[in-house]
């Protein structure tokens, strides 16, 4: 198995390949922004707010930071199936189906992660809002904001973890060729066919990606913290 | 000399789990220049100043503000992770007051921060943060200014270029209350002396009489470079 | 701030809208390892398609697990092969009607060396026997596959049940077709696998055919429209549009072609080719 002829083997399926990786883009950086709304929401709130039962919250935020992949896709394979509560709408076995699990997925990391910098963010700057007579709505406006190079890096993470992940994305996504098959079900596939050249060229470019991503946004931030950190 | 109470403290208590950080304080601070809290460390100066900002509550008693919005500068400043001028911005904004250009330029001018306007206000010096902070603070436009040990951990040509900035804004008709462990500076800035220890209000007494003709033990022992405590005995 | 809400909510649409509405002729094929990672798929639908015109999506499953998907409704046509399981989801009255589609027979693989001299014989039972005397690695898939299933049948037959016992040697590893394969070659076990995707597989090189040719390997292909009487939401007259395709001349002169290095790996045998 050596790389060039791994290399060889992508670049003969140019346009299947492009979809490929075109699809697994588009469903994880949709459900990164889906959970990052929802998850920065969420754990800002958790932060930033007292009640009874809080402490619990905070522990199953963080467990949940290890729910595996096969778990959240069952679940919403049960819930999507035509058999299930939501089977109406007949997206199971679609994108969004992939979209959706994956949500579920990373919704924990955002949250635990943004609750954590959030808190101390806020443990850093109560005096001064206060004494400013900041509002409680603003308060988190100004923490999300403030906080904004910690909350790329935690997308990021909630990315990472969303691309990589093949378990949730196989159940309900059911690696459909050339509708619902992404890079992770790809390699999961032309394994199993013994194509392991192939696979660990493919592995190579959803690495390359991963990496991509995550220089695009660590330059994005080191420009953006030169100019006002 | 017409008296007109800017703050209004009877018998200002506060306890925090076993101890007592403010005991019975009951003090008039009026208008005019700078008054200053001035005692050693852990005599409730910065609780004080808290109290009547109403940061924290008291556990009795009542503090009572004549004056219309108040400002505070703690004594370590927190930079927003902003630029100079988003943190200027940020403030005004909190006090509810419509944006102006020519109100940041001035004020951008008044404390040497022009150049730095577009610089990430975490970035600054110890000096050029606390001079931000203080500039903050008047973005919001107060009658009354809190400084809670303005100088605290700057050298000495940036406690000059503080202290007057302080005399300056003074000057401009707004109150300003500060507290500090300094002696010399309690006497260069001071208008008016509020001495405490231990959390207790030992004398009340313009700055001249203060320093020349102090009533309490404390004062006295304190003035003289003792270390001192509520029954006025060394520790 | 304004165009990050922007992006997100046209993101959502476009994710909820687009596929519902705008690739509405289409199927969901609920089928085997077998036939999708031996690439009989990828031969056949593209010329379903350029006559009918309807898309084909398939999700490779165990046979089990396919006919699960078709039970809750998931699929319109299941394409699978494990006849006592096929008849019984007929039974409960999930399936319209089931046609034979085509066959291809099942080989004992083995390591190149060997160990347990199998190499050559054509009866797979005998052979079980030896395994099993022997104690060498076996790999079973353990999946309700319909592989898994003629491997129980085989034992059966040999008066074996090591499924039962679990001895050491023997290694269920709950996975496809192709993870089996690799699973064998990486421990140098023996494994039942489908002609199909033996022929398919790329990572060959520890491996080879020991015992094919018994009859009691043949393994049947068969095909069935979801029923939807069970589930309203089937789409009858696509699916049925498809069954009649695979056994049509047509679709059969498309199994038998599809071949590789030379060799067939499918023989059509529908009955009703006259639909």
């Amino acid at each position: 198995m050596d790389a060039t002829s791994a290399f060889s083997l992508i670049l003969e399926r140019d346009p299947a390949l492009f979809a490929i990786v075109g699809l697994s883009l588009w469903v994880s950086l949709s459900a990164t922004l889906l959970a990052g709304a929802l998850g920065a929401g969420l754990g800002s709130a958790v932060a930033l707010t007292r009640f009874p039962g809080r402490q619990g919250v905070v522990v199953v935020l963080n467990a949940l930071m290890g729910l595996p992949p096969v778990v959240v896709g069952l679940l919403v394979y049960l819930a999507l199936s035509r058999s299930g509560p939501l089977g109406q709408f007949g997206i199971l076995f679609t994108p969004t189906a992939m979209i959706i699990a994956q949500t579920i997925l990373i919704v924990p990391i955002i949250a635990a992660l943004t609750r954590q910098v959030m808190e101390d963010l806020w443990g850093e700057y109560a005096d001064e809002l206060n004494a400013m007579g900041v509002t409680p709505w603003r308060r988190m406006r100004v923490l999300l904001w403030d906080a904004r190079f910690s909350l790329v890096t935690i997308l990021l993470a909630g990315f990472g973890r969303a691309a990589a992940e093949v378990g949730a994305v196989m159940i309900v996504g059911g690696n459909i060729d050339g509708f619902t098959r992404v890079m992770t079900t790809t390699i999961a596939l032309e394994t199993s066919k013994g194509n392991l050249p192939l696979a660990m060229g493919l592995g190579v470019i959803l690495l390359t990606i991963v990496v991509a991503v995550n220089s695009l946004a660590w330059a994005v931030r080191a420009w953006a913290e030169r100019h006002a950190g | 000399m017409q008296a007109e109470p800017v703050i209004t403290l009877s018998k200002a208590r506060l306890v925090m789990g076993q101890r007592m950080i403010l005991r019975d304080v009951t003090a008039v601070i009026e208008r005019g220049g700078p008054t200053v809290l001035l005692g050693p460390n852990g005599c409730g100066k910065t609780s004080l100043l808290k109290a009547m900002m109403g940061l924290v509550s008291l556990t009795s008693g009542t503090v009572d503000r004549h004056v219309g919005r108040a400002s505070f500068v703690l004594q370590k400043p927190v930079m927003l992770r902003r630029s100079v001028y988003d943190n200027l911005a940020f403030a005004r904004q909190t006090a509810g007051l419509p944006h102006s250009e020519s109100v940041m330029t001035d004020l951008l001018n008044d404390f040497s921060l022009t150049h730095l306007a577009h610089a990430p206000a975490r970035r600054l010096s110890g000096g050029e943060q606390q001079r931000l902070a203080i500039a903050r603070a008047l973005a919001r436009e107060p009658a009354l200014l809190f400084l809670d040990e303005p100088t605290a951990s700057l050298d000495v040509a940036q406690t000059r270029l503080v202290e007057d900035l302080i005399a300056r804004i003074s000057a401009r008709g707004v109150k300003i209350i500060l507290s500090t462990h300094d002696l010399g500076q309690a006497k260069r800035i001071a208008d008016d002396v509020l001495f405490l220890v231990e959390g207790q209000l030992a004398e009340q007494a313009p700055m001249a009489s203060f320093f020349h003709a102090a009533r309490s033990s404390q004062a006295r022992a304190f003035l003289a470079g003792e270390l001192v405590s509520i029954d006025g005995e060394k520790p | 701030m304004k165009l990050g809400k922007a992006l997100l909510v046209s993101a959502f649409l476009t994710a909820v809208v687009l596929p519902a509405s705008a690739q509405d002729n289409f199927i969901t094929v609920a089928s085997t390892t077998s036939t999708q990672d031996s690439g009989l798929f990828g031969h056949i639908l593209p010329l379903f398609k350029a006559r009918t015109g309807i898309d084909v999506k398939v999700i490779a499953q165990g046979t089990g697990q396919a006919l699960d998907t078709a039970r809750r409704g998931d699929a319109d046509v299941v394409f699978v092969h494990a006849r006592a399981a096929e008849e019984k989801f007929l039974a409960e009255g999930f399936g319209v009607k089931r046609f034979d589609v085509m066959y291809n027979d099942f080989v004992l693989i083995g390591p190149k060396n060997d160990p347990a001299q199998l190499a050559g014989g054509q009866d797979v039972v005998a052979a079980l026997r030896r395994l099993y005397e022997k104690t060498q690695p076996f790999v079973s898939r353990g999946d309700k596959s319909g592989t898994h299933q003629a491997e129980l049948d085989l034992w059966k037959v040999a008066g074996l049940d090591p499924a039962a016992t679990k001895p050491s040697w023997y290694r269920e590893i709950g996975q496809g077709m192709g993870a089996a394969l690799n699973t064998a070659s990486a421990m140098g076990a023996y494994v039942l696998a489908d002609r199909g995707t033996w022929l398919g597989f790329k990572n060959k090189e520890a491996l080879k055919i020991v015992v094919e040719g018994d009859r009691r390997m043949f393994n049947q292909y068969g095909i069935m429209l979801v029923n939807p009487a069970k589930h309203s939401h089937v789409k009858a007259q696509l699916g049925q549009t498809f069954v009649n395709w695979i056994v049509s001349q047509e679709g059969q002169d498309a199994i038998r072609s599809y071949k590789i290095m030379g060799e067939q790996l499918f023989f059509p045998n529908a009955t009703a080719t006259t639909l």
